[in-house]
């Protein structure tokens, strides 16, 4: 474990996170509404995401989550509305125009989307290949991230000799290793077992906790949310606790969905204590 | 009812030439604005060509050895045997030559094409790419497109050398002709308005095959099933395209070249 040197690593220092919240939200949804060949997916959503914020996006299978995290970094563009990603009215910007946007954000998608073809190191390494930064700076850099997911030893192999968790676990990697702005985690823990889900969360805690770097994270498993938001990372013990009783983390907040709007915006406690029956349904 | 169903059909024809249409001149513009990715050229460039090479060799022999045969039993009713050689070369250098070449590489490589995007497509690594900051237009398809060029206008010309060799063969061993004869008149007749001919179509059946082949990969929907559906689309519309602008750039050109 080397969390000193990730922690330099990773996210921008005070001076320049004092910088990033007087410049606004990193992420801001406006009346943003999107329809593929039949009903809307998602209508009227409106959210912000500050700097060094925590965003969980709640809502059952098939409601617009995966959706709604593809709008943030113009993977896919509203049919009303607008989006401001890092202050940048992004929905009707042409696409050569967002990848320098899209540089700045790490993506960790549903099932890892790795790239077959090309072994772990190619993998995490991807951005810093196409910027064609030296060899050596290049292994050294993707050690350190592989050595964040705990998965050094993985360094020559393919991503289809890993196994499911292994995977997701590289894809982090390789949305760490260059330094987001902003993280976007698409349902990290789906399909995978309880113990390999707490591995999941713990390093997007230990992420959370180190680099204070603003996210959204999509998941349907509301145990996963209520791990990220009642835990800290410890630097000294080099792992996961929990938060003392009554105690949660201040920068995590929760979104929920419901047929493709948007019925919760809130805290945790805000959450549990909710009235709307899809709410209390969704929680019990 | 049915007539929604034509309505439905035809719109959705419609949408899919206008959608082929934008994604082919920005793969052509491509080709000129860097980034270039030449690493990717470069074993696209093998994928393509070397690896195409032993089907090019082996139609190129065997519709050279057929055109002889062919020939020869035609031309001897009129006791013009003599110009056998002529009539392989002429025949494989200005038409058979690309189409076949076009065709059998268009089944290789605008399927590979087709089937490896899609699957790209089918599991998010080509959504990855683009959240990495990369353009897969630029990255996967730009490349293809400029290493079938290249590599089907030298396809082309060994699929020429071939089918004359076969066609000599043919003559000298089964036709029991003279070979010099052969190689002479095939010589003879040829002009450059003939290698120009056979040599400008490679350059846009390479255009057409890798186009679809990445057109249909990278509109993949479907997961396993659609990544199949696109392989065969890829497969079908490439060599229809391929046999109808042949017939297109036949009539331009031999208006531009009108044979002696």
């Amino acid at each position: 474990m080397n969390e000193t040197s990730v922690s330099a690593q990773h996210g921008p220092d005070p001076f320049a996170r004092q910088l990033a919240v007087d410049a606004g939200p990193v992420v801001e949804f406006r009346h943003v509404s999107i329809a593929f060949d039949g009903p809307p997916v998602l209508t009227d959503i409106s959210f912000s995401v500050a700097p060094g914020e925590t965003r969980i996006l709640l809502g059952p299978a098939g409601v617009g989550k995966s959706v709604l995290l593809k709008l943030v970094n113009g993977l896919l563009r509203p049919d009303q509305g607008s989006i401001l990603l890092f202050g940048e009215e992004i929905s009707h910007m042409p696409e050569q125009q967002l990848f320098p946007l899209r540089i700045r954000t790490g993506m960790v998608f549903q099932e890892g989307a790795l790239f077959d073809s090309l072994s772990v190191r190619d993998n995490v390494a991807y951005q810093l290949i196409q910027e064609q930064v030296p060899g050596a700076e290049i292994d050294l850099r993707v050690r350190d991230a592989l050595r964040f997911v705990e998965l050094e030893e993985t360094f020559s192999l393919f991503p289809s000799s890993l196994s499911g968790g292994m995977r997701r676990r590289v894809a982090i990697a390789r949305a760490f290793i260059h330094q987001p702005e902003l993280l976007l985690y698409d349902s990290p823990t789906g399909g995978l077992d309880p113990l390999t889900s707490t591995t999941i969360i713990e390093l997007i805690v230990k992420e959370r906790d180190v680099s204070h770097t603003p996210s959204i994270m999509v998941t349907h498993r509301i145990q996963d949310a209520f791990l990220l938001c009642n835990n800290r990372f410890d630097p000294q013990q080099g792992r996961m606790i929990p938060y003392p009783k009554g105690e949660t983390d201040p920068s995590t907040t929760f979104l929920m969905l419901e047929d493709g709007r948007l019925i919760f915006d809130g805290t945790l406690h805000e959450l549990v204590t909710s009235q709307d029956p899809f709410v209390r349904e969704f929680l019990e | 009812m049915p007539l929604d169903a034509i309505e439905k059909t035809a719109k959705n024809l419609v949408l899919t030439v206008q959608d082929y249409v934008l994604f082919a001149a920005r793969a052509f513009t491509n080709l000129y604005r860097p980034p270039i990715y030449w690493p990717e050229f470069l074993i696209q460039s093998d994928i393509i060509g070397f690896g195409s090479l032993s089907i090019v060799i082996l139609t190129g022999l065997s519709t050279g050895g057929v055109l002889a045969l062919q020939s020869a039993a035609t031309l001897s009713a009129f006791g013009a045997t003599a110009v056998t050689g002529e009539f392989v070369s002429l025949t494989m250098i200005r038409e058979l030559g690309p189409i076949l070449t076009g065709i059998m590489v268009s089944g290789r490589n605008a399927s590979s094409m087709a089937s490896e995007l899609g699957s790209m497509v089918v599991t998010e690594q080509i959504d990855a790419m683009r959240a990495l900051g990369v353009d897969p237009m630029r990255k996967l398809v730009t490349p293809r497109i400029a290493a079938t060029i290249c590599m089907l206008f030298f396809l082309t010309i060994v699929s020429d050398a071939c089918g004359i060799a076969g066609g000599g063969l043919v003559t000298v061993f089964m036709n029991h002709q003279n070979g010099t004869q052969y190689l002479d008149k095939a010589w003879e007749y040829l002009r450059y308005p003939d290698i120009i001919q056979g040599l400008v179509k490679p350059l846009f059946f390479g255009y057409i095959l890798s186009s679809i082949g990445c057109f249909y990969g990278m509109r993949t929907t479907g997961g396993t099933q659609g990544v199949g559906r696109s392989t065969i689309q890829a497969v079908v519309w490439s060599s229809v395209l391929i046999i109808f602008v042949d017939f297109l750039l036949t009539q331009v050109l031999l208006t531009l070249f009108p044979p002696l």
